[in-house]
């Protein structure tokens, strides 16, 4: 059985799920060779064939790759002629002075993922799910969910237009509450975190609350209706029966989120990173771009990458499978 | 997407209190929320020293359109632009392409193989093999520096894909079926049954990859090294990003006396405003897009 996902927006699991028709018998259950099967459905064979040829050279050979991250890869020998050195460059990685800082930051930025970032939309969703007036929740909605089309440098640009010690009016209205010297919120290791927290915040927990508030919506109003009838008041309402209807959908973004907490959002992090904040910013995704990209250590940066990803598999098992002994409906 | 009008609640002073706070909560969030937007757009019609000594305004005092003359009037940021314009155009059109003829087969329950492959799509959701080996494959085919490197790795994004076959499967299977009776083979299925009942998702997932593609920056960043064929982000990066390299990758090219930090602000807005442009339209489409994925099987 496999799972299917949308982009940011798993199933609210309150919603019946479809597809339950097994697959269709052949007539008379004959096996019918396999030439008979290419030439009945030649065309759809051929409608198939360019989406997999992308798969195959560009998702599946990159996997092939993977394979450099055990041999010293020279480019001039190729994937095949470059040296086997077992896991030497996974040695040189835990035993190295960076992997604890890139260790610490990631999960520094996970952390604070899940303690500011993960919840937003859910209590905007419900606060959105309280409010009456239609109009002013539709137009609140379409302005908060601007910022998620724009681009991470354009995001990275606003920051630096707000927040820049020059004429940042962030930082110039900071200056004058807080007095002293001015500070360059933009470059300095200190203030990193916080920044990266506001900009994921800002871009997206607007499109976060849609996936919520799509299960606020499949909530039969019966149940409310009975509610009232039995006297509950609003708060009871929302404690019982608006709070344990997203639940399960809290649940499966629980589980993705916590699939992507080695993903430190490359081109976020990226664009943030300073020559004075490096300390606290380099991640395992950008320090795989500094080794490989830039110093051309192709061996050791794929070996650095693999394991991150490794650990993100690991994880979105993990997480799945720990919600499942909890009860919950899991993912897959 | 509102809970039916049939449920009130008590209107408890409390309940009213809170409706109150609520609302005005809300809108400021969401004002909070485009205020910075708001303030570029301003910006960028503002003048050198308005923007330096005021310290916010939505208004400028002086409308000056300098700047956007400025950038115009340079090779670096036309060509960026048109660049971005035709790897947008081209990208999504390839994009579209290869995700719906991919997806229409694997609609298909019955077609041999068919799990073999929509496996081998799902597993790259969980584990790919990232950064470097993408990289080498892009590189061993020859598209560095070229525009198709910023398109073809990128080709099919496979939630994409299984929105648009969950799609298809939707489809009412007779409508199908009586072409196929008409001597319809599966391409013309495909071509002139499927394709004009699917114009809703097209347009959904052609503006989808359109944004994806615009704001791309990891494509250029990593395959295009030559500044001559860089793309709208890059530019935008490299003239207003906390670590740019150079303070002003305009001047440099260009050497002209240039208004600094309006140009900052008009970049942004340039960059900014085809998305805003396509919004509305988008944002008609998505939850719809959003909803159709939502299928387990």
């Amino acid at each position: 059985m496999a799972t299917e996902l949308a982009p940011n927006q798993v199933v609210p699991p309150a919603l019946p799920m479809t597809e339950s028709s097994p697959r269709r018998k052949r007539r008379g259950g004959r096996q019918r060779p396999l030439w008979r099967d290419l030439l009945r459905y030649r065309w759809l064979y051929v409608l198939l064939l360019p989406g997999l040829a992308y798969f195959i050279i560009f998702k599946y050979l990159p996997m092939y790759g993977l394979t450099i991250a055990f041999k010293d890869y020279v480019p001039f020998l190729g994937y095949s002629g470059s040296q086997w050195v077992g896991l030497e460059h996974f040695e040189a990685l835990f035993s190295g002075p960076d992997f604890g800082r890139l260790m610490i930051n990631t999960l520094i930025l996970a952390l604070l993922t899940i303690v500011f970032v993960f919840p937003a939309p859910i209590v905007v969703a419900l606060l959105l799910n309280e409010l009456r007036i239609r109009v002013l929740k539709r137009s609140i909605q379409s302005l908060i969910y601007i910022p998620h089309f724009l681009s991470w440098t354009i995001v990275a640009s606003l920051t630096y237009l707000l927040f820049s010690v020059d004429f940042g009016v962030i930082a110039g209205w900071l200056h004058s509450v807080v007095g002293g010297q001015r500070v360059d919120y933009v470059a300095q290791a200190d203030w990193f975190r916080p920044l990266i927290v506001l900009q994921l915040l800002w871009k997206q927990t607007g499109w976060g609350t849609i996936i919520y508030l799509a299960a606020l919506a499949s909530v039969d109003t019966q149940l409310y209706e009975a509610a009232r009838v039995d006297g509950a008041g609003r708060w009871r309402q929302f404690w019982h029966i608006t709070l344990p209807s997203i639940q399960p959908t809290i649940v499966v973004m629980a589980i993705l989120t916590s699939g992507n907490l080695m993903d430190s959002g490359f081109e976020q992090i990226w664009l943030m990173t300073t020559s004075l904040n490096r300390d606290v910013a380099d991640v395992f995704d950008t320090f795989v771009y500094y080794v490989g990209i830039t110093q051309g250590s192709f061996s050791y940066a794929t070996a650095v990458g693999l394991f991150k990803g490794l650990v993100g598999v690991v994880l979105i098992f993990g997480s799945n499978l720990l919600a499942k002994r909890l009860g919950q409906r899991g993912l897959f | 997407m509102a809970r039916s009008r049939s449920v009130r609640y008590f209107d408890s002073p409390g309940s009213r209190a809170f409706d109150v706070f609520n609302g005005v909560l809300l809108t400021g969030l969401a004002i909070v929320t485009v205020l910075p937007m708001l303030y570029v757009l301003a910006g960028s019609f503002a003048t050198e020293s308005e923007i330096s000594s005021r310290p916010f305004f939505l208004w400028p005092e002086k409308f000056v359109t300098d700047t956007y003359r400025y950038i115009f009037s340079t090779d670096t940021f036309v060509r960026a632009l048109l660049t971005t314009v035709a790897v947008t155009a081209v990208g999504t059109v390839v994009q579209l392409f290869l995700t719906l003829t991919m997806a229409y087969p694997l609609a298909k329950r019955h077609l041999p193989g068919r799990a073999l492959v929509l496996n081998l799509v799902l597993f790259t959701l969980v584990f790919s093999g990232g950064m470097i080996p993408t990289y080498l494959v892009v590189r061993d085919l020859g598209l560095l520096n070229s525009y198709w490197a910023l398109i073809l790795p990128l080709a099919i994004n496979p939630f994409y894909l299984i929105v648009v076959k969950s799609f298809f499967q939707e489809l009412p299977e007779a409508l199908e079926e009586a072409a196929r009776i008409d001597g319809c083979n599966e391409l013309n299925v495909f071509l002139r049954i499927v394709l004009p009942l699917s114009k809703p998702i097209i347009a959904t997932f052609s503006l989808f990859y359109a944004v994806a593609i615009w704001n791309d920056y990891m494509s250029p960043l990593l395959y295009i090294d030559d500044s001559k064929k860089w793309t709208l982000q890059m530019i935008v990066r490299q003239l207003t990003a906390a670590n740019a390299d150079s303070a002003n990758v305009l001047q440099q090219l260009e050497s002209v006396a240039f208004p600094e930090q309006g140009l900052k602000f008009a970049v942004v807005v340039v960059a900014t405003l085809p998305i805003l442009f396509f919004y509305p339209f988008l944002q008609k489409h998505f939850a719809k897009g959003v909803m159709i994925g939502s299928v387990k099987e």
